[in-house]
């Protein structure tokens, strides 16, 4: 696989394992506009993701499908940040993921849309729309459980400083990223790192959150190296087209 | 509102183009049925092939709405029904804005009940800024509140008129 297509692998599974995460709210949310909201974003999610993994497909020439690739791969065949994998927790750890994710992928496809790769170009323009609105969810909730009550205050200053240190793996470049940013299809990934921090750090203070202290990070999903979460959100997504090969809506 | 950028390469006949147009005309949204797919902004190119079939390109409006998927085999056979060969295909680039929602289309939302977009995407960064005053569809009020982001779909947020008590969609801007 070519790290062209491998980049473009890591992209839309971090798209589908988030978009699964947030499919499991679905008729537990704390309220119906929120089982709305969040299934909503997955829908997006899960819409960028489809394009993404056809394309990874046509890079790959194997004749694999997108539906190949989601449902027929193992576990260290997924190259999604390790980020969006963490279990959901209560709604508040699920919104400071979301965040910390939208934020960044706000960065990115906001790069991508001048990729020289033609095809990502187009589906970052695309997507870009969708995560400024989904930005602006996260964000608004975070700012309201942030400053809201000592407890949800406290909830969410421990859920960020839970996932905080997945998120160093956001923007450390290994040598796919190299590649990509050599041939001016992805950025590097460091370079993403100011315009994040600038955005989740105006939104932290204005919750009343103190920001984490950067902690050194061990975590590779993009390369395929997971924590324990990933296999069980895979054995949920994938059992049923495992079990009735082909089967569709 | 600007008009939606349709390519006229290989546009067929004007004569055959109108009766495509009135065909397209007759094909509602399926889950916002009061707009037509050319209300909606969504059919970006009409072509004819060597063969004779007729091309019709069609612009997802969220990437993950699932009426897309429905809205082409809906145009496929409403053009075939009318003794046309057709196909639809997708357009993803430039991508859709609710800008292209026609003048005539803003005035069936609102007769409708869904507050149509209040702005055109000029600056889509305007996103993250505090939110405009959207009026009440039915009483034109614009003491309104947002209850949620996101509504029954993804193209809407739900908000409720704080002078008639009325909730109500509103098509968001994107």
């Amino acid at each position: 696989m070519t790290p062209h297509c491998r980049y473009v692998l890591r992209l839309a599974d971090t798209s589908l394992i988030l978009a699964q995460r947030l499919g499991e709210w679905i008729g537990h949310a704390p309220a119906i506009e929120e089982d709305l909201g969040l299934a909503n974003v997955s829908l997006d999610l899960l819409g960028q993701a489809r394009m993404l993994l056809s394309y990874a497909a046509e890079l790959e020439g194997r004749g694999r499908s997108e539906d190949d690739l989601a449902y027929l791969r193992e576990e260290s065949e997924f190259l999604n940040a390790t980020l969006v994998e963490q279990p959901n927790g209560d709604f508040g750890q699920t919104i400071v993921r979301q965040f910390l994710i939208d934020a960044w992928q706000l960065e990115l496809y906001e790069w991508l849309q001048e990729s020289k790769d033609p095809r990502l170009a187009e589906i970052a323009a695309k997507a870009v729309k969708e995560t400024r609105y989904h930005l602006r969810y996260s964000a608004g909730w975070l700012v309201r459980l942030g400053d809201g009550t000592e407890v949800s205050h406290a909830r969410v200053q421990d859920a960020l400083e839970r996932l905080w240190p997945f998120t160093g793996e956001l923007f450390a470049a290994d040598a796919v990223d190299h590649e990509v940013a050599q041939a001016g299809i992805g950025p590097a990934p460091e370079s993403l790192l100011p315009g994040w921090s600038a955005r989740i750090g105006a939104v932290l203070s204005g919750s009343r959150l103190a920001v984490p202290p950067t902690t050194p990070f061990g975590w590779h999903g993009k390369r395929g190296q997971h924590s324990e979460h990933l296999g069980h959100v895979l054995a949920e997504m994938q059992s049923l087209h495992r079990a009735h090969p082909g089967a569709i809506w | 509102m600007i008009a939606a950028p349709v390519s006229i390469e290989a546009a067929p006949p004007p004569a055959v183009n109108a009766r495509l147009r009135e065909l397209l005309a007759g094909v509602p949204d399926p889950e916002i049925p009061v707009l037509s797919v050319l209300d909606l902004g969504v059919v970006r190119h009409l072509r004819e092939r060597a063969d004779g079939t007729i091309e019709v390109g069609v612009s997802p409006t969220y990437s993950g709405c699932p009426a897309t998927r429905i809205i082409k085999a809906d145009i496929v056979q409403a053009l075939e029904r009318d003794g046309f060969r057709a196909v639809a295909v997708d357009v993803l680039s430039p991508p859709w804005t609710s800008d292209w929602i026609s003048e005539e289309g803003r005035r069936k939302l609102a007769s409708f009940g869904i507050a149509p977009p209040a702005e055109t995407v000029a600056s889509a960064r305007r996103l993250l800024q505090p939110d405009l005053a959207i009026a009440c569809p039915r009483c034109n009020s614009t003491s309104t509140r947002k209850l949620s982001e996101f509504g029954s779909t993804p193209c809407k947020a739900l908000y409720r008129c704080e002078s008639c008590l009325e909730p109500f969609d509103y098509f968001k801007c994107i």
